[in-house]
């Protein structure tokens, strides 16, 4: 077990303790803090797909984390006041059932990738981050402007959602939820790296030119990473959605993408667990500095730029050294 | 629709690209000259925008609430080159974009915690304000045509600064070989403050203009900055031509597209639903130019090459 292993376990096992030890003390708040890591973790995993596997800096991710959470919000806010959403062709109703919301979200937002992707993958570097803030920029102003649903103020929706088997509106059982998805998304990235796919993607990084000689396609392959980690991205949106019981276009802003980004660095990029130490972390200053000041975000600012200038590898990379290379 | 009202229009869209037009040539000439992308330029914008309020509730002046925000944000932007900015030229994009983000951070939340979350106002000047009727019969703000006028004033003289001073040698010539500039005695490091101090005073110089026709607050400079990249993107990366282009097509579209989209709809739909189309798809028409202009040239229109 190398020391990196040992950290993401200890890590996981962490997460899994708070929640359950509040619960014993009775401490709703404390779980739905370690919901709320849960959930921008995955985000975070999602986007930690393009950016750490394949070199995408997307700055535009919150296009589909607010997709996931419209997605929750439509369904839900059609099934609470008993309307259809659309009778024509066909007869689609909302619903409160969470599998049926996550698969619209994740569907949702896989197709938003693919068409951002295609366009925005014509190009990189600069461009590429310009283009994806500027796409999420233009899903924030359409989100303003859909009066439909609620627009510049969002949709509240009443009840939580429900889980087959499980009573959603208890904290403890509503961080399972978010804790075994989780699990399972950084399961599925650890499969991925190893996968031909992912380490085609991994060699399209490092090299694209290698790539194509060997007759491979680096921007089909950025292509799926960028759909997948939308996906993913989208499925965290639809559960922060439904910790919030509340949507708003501020789930689209440019700070949302940043915020995830800040997630992966300040736990490490490219790691596996960096986005779950990251986002730990950052719900805990969070915590302690937004106590101490309103003004918390200069301190946060200032740590991430001494993370960035001086610590590059994050909590995760400092940690555990530099086992693994990824530059 | 009147044609009256289409020019005012018009000028209003134009008015709008020459000021984004000021932001996007600080960013394209850094990112020209040093590979930098920077997110803090709108908070150089801000800066800019609360100088000149400040200055104006304190003086009276317009004029010298101008000169302090060209002043403000030319030295925050020489300061924040030297502190940290320098640090990040030879850093991957990735360490440039989060570097920077909490650089908005820390920018944001000063403003914030030195002059209150509410917004301030800064008037337009006396001698400035009310309408002029030009040509035709056009009723427009004199204001916004000041505006226009000094906007393209700067654009000029920007042209000129770059094609026929020593100044714009060296900066041409750090955009094709840094080493080799520096080889020939060139000091690098203060080119390269001055290039940023001069982006970031453009920049402040926006937001001081801009701040009165808008009210001044934190968070002002995001919006116009991510306007800003469209702009480069679409105009092409390191070209002052392509940003003035862009910004000019990025104005008149928002501009238009707010108009005429609703205008456009009505004509197969009813009133209701195609006002609320029209201006659903007018706050993304810019982004869909920014998707045409990337499916036919990638690089931009005047950009050398992705």
């Amino acid at each position: 077990m190398t020391r990196e292993t040992l950290i993401n376990s200890a890590l996981a096992l962490a997460l899994l303790l708070v929640p359950l030890l509040a619960y014993a003390m009775d401490e709703p708040f404390i779980i739905t803090l370690a919901t709320k890591v849960a959930i921008l973790a995955l985000a975070g995993v999602g986007l930690n797909i393009a950016l750490g596997l394949g070199g995408l800096v997307s700055l535009g991710h919150a296009a589909f984390f607010g997709i996931g959470g419209y997605a929750m919000g439509i369904l839900a806010s059609h099934a609470q006041s008993y309307t259809a959403i659309t009778d024509w062709p066909v007869l689609i109703e909302g619903t409160k059932s969470m599998p049926v919301i996550w698969l619209v979200a994740v569907v949702a937002s896989g197709i938003t990738a693919l068409l951002i992707g295609a366009l925005s993958l014509r190009t990189s570097g600069v461009y590429f981050i310009m283009i994806t803030l500027a796409f999420g920029q233009m899903l924030y102003y359409f989100a303003i402007s859909w009066a439909a649903y609620g627009g510049e103020d969002g949709l509240s929706i009443y009840v939580r959602n429900s889980f087959p088997g499980l009573n959603t509106l208890d904290p403890i059982q509503f961080f399972a939820i978010t804790f075994v998805l989780l699990l399972a998304a950084l399961l599925f990235s650890a499969r991925l790296a190893r996968s031909p796919f992912g380490l085609a993607l991994n060699a399209a990084r490092q090299s694209p030119q290698r790539v194509e000689t060997i007759g491979l396609s680096p921007y089909r392959l950025r292509l799926l990473a960028f759909v997948i980690s939308g996906m993913i991205t989208g499925l965290a949106g639809a559960l922060f959605a439904d910790l919030n019981r509340f949507v708003s276009p501020t789930m689209f802003s440019w700070q949302t993408s940043g915020e995830i980004m800040v997630f992966i660095i300040l736990g490490g990029t490219a790691r596996l667990f960096g986005p779950v130490a990251g986002a730990a972390l950052f719900i805990i200053l969070e915590h302690i500095l937004g106590g101490l000041s309103e003004f918390w975000h200069i301190y946060l600012g200032l740590l991430l730029l001494l993370v960035v200038l001086f610590a590059k590898g994050g909590v995760i990379g400092t940690l555990a050294g530099r086992e693994k290379a990824h530059d | 629709m009147s044609l009256l009202l289409l020019a005012e229009q018009v000028l209003n869209g134009l008015q709008f690209g020459i000021m984004l037009f000021l932001m996007a040539a600080g960013l394209t000439l850094v990112f020209g000259v040093m590979g930098l992308i920077n997110l803090a330029h709108g908070s150089l914008f801000m800066i800019g925008a609360f100088a000149a309020a400040a200055v104006a509730g304190a003086t009276g002046s317009f004029l010298l609430a101008l000169i302090a925000a060209l002043a403000a944000a030319a030295a925050a932007g020489a300061l924040v080159e030297i502190l940290v900015i320098r640090r990040l030229y030879a850093r991957e994009h990735l360490d440039q974009v989060l570097a920077t983000f909490a650089l908005i951070l820390i920018f944001s939340e000063s403003t914030r915690w030195l002059f209150g979350s509410f917004p301030l106002f800064l008037n337009i000047p006396e001698a400035l304000s009310g309408p002029v009727t030009l040509p035709g019969g056009i009723q427009y703000s004199l204001y916004r045509l000041t505006l226009i006028a000094i906007g393209l004033v700067v654009a000029f003289g920007l042209f000129l600064l770059i094609s026929r001073t020593r100044l714009g040698i060296q900066i041409r010539a750090g955009e094709s070989d840094r080493e080799m500039i520096a080889a020939l005695g060139v000091d690098i490091s203060k080119l390269y403050t001055i290039v940023f101090a001069l982006g970031a005073a453009l920049a402040g110089l926006a937001g001081a203009l801009v701040g009165a026709i808008q009210s001044v607050q934190v968070g002002m400079g995001e919006p116009v900055l991510i306007l800003a990249f469209v702009v480069i993107v679409i105009g092409g990366i390191g070209s002052i031509k392509g940003a003035l282009v862009g910004a000019i097509l990025v104005g008149l579209t928002d501009t238009l597209g707010g108009l005429l989209l609703p205008l456009f709809f009505s004509l197969f739909m009813d009133n209701a639903s195609a006002t609320s189309t029209g201006s659903a798809l007018a706050s993304m028409s810019i982004y869909i130019l920014m998707a045409i202009v990337l499916v036919v040239k990638p690089s931009g229109l005047y950009g050398a090459r992705a």
